[in-house]
């Protein structure tokens, strides 16, 4: 049937490309598919181990030129000291175009997770704020390193993820996404969130960073830091925002991180896993999802998917 | 400010190898509503340990809201991820999972039953290499186990797995198997498997789902995981001529000029003599260039640019490929449509589409025959309602390269986008040669109105000089 000849070259077995291979051509065309069709991208960097593999991704896709778009990191103002000094020497060394926009009308209000609650920070200073951020600079997509393994709802979002000009996701209205063709088509005010590690998983995340030798925030290793119980979880007293108990004090633990945001909403797990084989060993050995560590996805049933339509990334 | 430790003072050195090396499989299930498709592939991530403790804890308090399994934990909630799935019980949405064994790594597509979102079924198909159909032992096969065989087979996928589900219910009858797998052989023949591999299994109890099951001593074949391990990836892809659609020319001084894309099929290595598609030009591979170097070839998967020994022009919705199989170049296709849309489809309607790399206006200049999705048989038809599939001609507003489907899924398939909306109204897949062979089993009729084809050339002022 086939117009085509057949066979040109065989590839033998040693030419099989590896998983991780795969993964990475995928995400390298994501990138390169977006940057040709849509006006002003912008790629969301969050600080934590999946962004990082974001940009490294990204470098290796528009090599030998340089990032043909920004990034940008939504700052809640309470992210771990550490992940600023990182996201500031990562800038710098790399000479990136970083934009960093806090939601000054939430934090003229004093809106944090500790008096205001998980939700409402979040809405505020993360939804709403990316929600300002967007629309100030007119960007047209933004990149994000959401991954479908993370979260049921996010296992049924596209790669190419279309947001009405309220920026809300519709999963009834989702498009068809055969192949490898992506449809970056919108109207005036619409947006797109394009997602090119969706098929990545937390250890294909963490063999990538070893093999590839790509730099994460020190706080994903195990050493001994402070933490308090709060509802079950470890959160390290990583300033003096941090409400203690009458006498309470915190404990040295040996802790890590498996994925990392606003330091009173994210629960350290306690481990000895200080390299990456030992992150990878009990990655493989885990008993729980790394989103438990996340306060944010236990606010109700369906919380995440409610979040996203409201326009969280 | 990476803590690298060498891995083999660790002790994982192989450890590491062999997860780094892995290959992956990309698979979709499909089912009808209760032939336990969810359970299925809840059944696989649990057994191979991809399910959390957490995980589980929410699975048992959902199963107490949600589940159909009595006082059971029902593993179908694992995979049904929408609020409104899981209040109705069923599957909208194609659903990726993951999971991965000592060899391979796994990437399920779970796609929904029903007639109406068609369109999941096919994006999941699109990119899967093997199917696994799933028919109740009890059930028999239905009008959807025919129609999930036949879109797969329409979409490519050469190698399935009939996963012949419930049958501790049926006592593990080898009669009812053996009755079974004779009805879909009859059905299947002229689909054009490379192979069906039929399995007996009870997803709910795991039976020869990731581990053999003592239920049925009398089938001697794998578990189903096991012909996931073991089944040929990316066969047809890899001995394919050499295709990569130019995504994007990389210019970062005048020093260097690449096209960056993603090889589709084939081989390529510095050297090889290719040809610049739609324009023709030839020229030969310079180098192949990486962020980590130079590659002394490459093949299909890869993301890489290339860079052609002479200054010829080359742009977005270029295809590069051998000069040993030049691609059809052709401004009329034709081609088999799954609508997607909400909206009817009527000749003469415009609609963009994308093939590859490049967008171009389309206008449907006849609707020839829709295929009845059970049977597989053409009929007469003046317009598309949602879910259908049909044979269709487009006259496009400039000549494109492309492939036969058949021969190569991703130059040879390509989307539909309504103009107004920005949806993807459709699914397309190019038939070979479109003008020289008229579907054998077409109506007279239908060949007579499609000859009356005089009213495009009028049309096409329509799109000005775009």
């Amino acid at each position: 049937m086939s117009a085509a000849p057949l066979t040109t070259h065989a590839a033998s077995r040693s030419e099989r490309l590896t998983h991780l291979q795969r993964l990475e051509a995928e995400s390298i065309h994501i990138m390169r598919e977006t940057v040709a069709e849509t006006e002003n991208p912008v790629m969301l960097y969050s600080i934590g181990k999946d962004s990082s593999v974001l940009l490294h991704l990204a470098l290796k896709a528009f090599a030998p030129g340089r990032l043909p778009f920004p990034l940008m990191h939504i700052d809640t103002t309470w992210k771990f000291r550490e992940m600023i000094a990182f996201r500031d020497q990562r800038a710098k060394e790399l000479g990136l175009d970083l934009i960093v926009h806090t939601n000054q009308e939430g934090l003229a209000r004093g809106i944090g997770p500790i008096s205001h609650g998980s939700e409402v920070h979040t809405d505020v200073m993360k939804t709403q704020a990316l929600r300002q951020a967007l629309d100030k600079h007119k960007f047209d997509a933004a990149f994000g390193g959401a991954r479908r393994d993370e979260e049921a709802s996010r296992a049924k979002e596209r790669i190419v993820s279309l947001r009405t000009a309220q920026h809300r996701w519709d999963p009834k209205r989702q498009r068809a996404e055969p192949w490898h063709v992506y449809n970056m088509r919108k109207k005036r005010g619409e947006s797109l969130r394009v997602f090119p590690l969706s098929n990545w998983t937390e250890l294909d995340v963490w063999l990538y960073i070893e093999q590839e030798r790509i730099p994460i925030v020190p706080l994903y290793f195990a050493k001994p830091r402070p933490v308090v119980e709060r509802e079950g979880q470890l959160i390290m007293v990583d300033d003096e925002r941090l409400p203690l108990e009458p006498g309470e004090a915190p404990k040295e633990l040996s802790v890590r991180f498996r994925t990392l945001g606003d330091y009173p909403l994210t629960g350290a797990v306690e481990s000895g896993a200080a390299t990456l084989p030992e992150i990878i060993g009990e990655t493989l050995a885990a008993r729980t999802s790394e989103r438990q560590g996340r306060v944010i996805d236990k606010d109700g049933a369906g919380a995440m998917e409610r979040k996203k339509q409201e326009g969280y990334f | 400010m990476t803590i690298h430790q060498a891995p083999q003072s660790f002790g994982y050195d192989d450890f590491l190898t062999a997860h780094q090396n892995k290959e992956v499989l990309r698979f979709i299930t499909c089912g009808s509503v209760d032939d336990g498709k969810s359970t299925l592939i809840g059944r696989l991530l649990h057994d191979t340990k991809q399910i959390f403790d957490d995980q589980v804890t929410a699975l048992q308090r959902d199963s107490r809201k949600h589940g159909t399994q009595g006082a059971e934990i029902d593993l179908a909630l694992l995979v049904d991820g929408l609020q409104a799935e899981r209040e109705q019980g069923i599957t909208i949405d194609v659903a990726y999972r993951f999971f991965s064994t000592d060899k391979r790594s796994f990437i399920v597509a779970d796609t929904p039953g029903h007639e109406q979102y068609t369109r999941n079924m096919a994006t999941g198909a699109s990119t899967a290499d093997v199917a696994v159909i799933l028919v109740d032992a009890r059930q028999g096969l239905t009008r959807q186990t025919r129609r999930h065989a036949l879109l797969v087979s329409l979409l490519g996928i050469r190698r399935i797995a009939l996963a012949v589900n419930k049958m501790d219910l049926v006592g593990w009858s080898e009669t009812r198997f053996e009755e079974l797998l004779a009805a879909f052989d009859a059905f299947a023949a002229p689909l054009g498997f490379t192979e069906v591999r039929a399995i007996p299994l009870s997803a709910k109890n795991g039976d020869n789902v990731v581990l053999p099951g003592a239920a049925a001593p009398w089938y001697t074949g794998t578990p189903l995981l096991q012909y996931l391990e073991e089944v040929p990836v990316r066969v047809e892809e890899q001995a394919a001529p050499f295709r990569m659609a130019v995504q994007w020319v990389n210019r970062p001084n005048s020093e260097f000029r690449g096209f960056a894309g993603l090889i589709a099929s084939g081989r390529v290595a510095p050297g090889d003599a290719v040809i610049v598609e739609p324009s023709g030009r030839t020229s030969k591979i310079a180098r192949i260039f990486t962020a980590d170097g130079d590659l002394p070839h490459a093949v299909e998967g890869q993301s890489v640019t290339l860079v052609l020994a002479d200054e010829i022009d080359a742009s977005r919705g270029s295809v590069i490929v051998t000069a040993e199989a030049p691609m059809r170049v052709t401004d009329s296709i034709d081609a088999r449509l799954f609508w997607a849309a909400e909206t009817d489809l009527m000749p003469g309607a415009t609609l963009l589409a994308k093939i590859g790399t490049v967008t171009v206006n389309a206008v449907v200049s006849s609707i020839r025959t829709r295929i009845d999705p059970e049977t597989g048989k053409a009929e007469p038809a003046a317009r598309l309602t949602a879910n259908d599939i049909a044979d269709v001609t487009l006259t496009l507003d400039r000549a494109v390269a492309v492939d036969a489907y058949t021969a190569n899924r991703d130059t040879g398939g390509f989307i539909l986008i309504d103009r107004e909306t920005t949806d993807t109204a459709a699914l397309g897949l190019i038939h070979a040669d479109a003008s020289a062979t008229p579907a054998r089993d077409e109506p007279a009729e239908v060949r007579e109105k499609r000859s009356g084809g005089g009213f495009l050339s009028k049309l096409r002022w329509v799109f000005g000089g775009i």
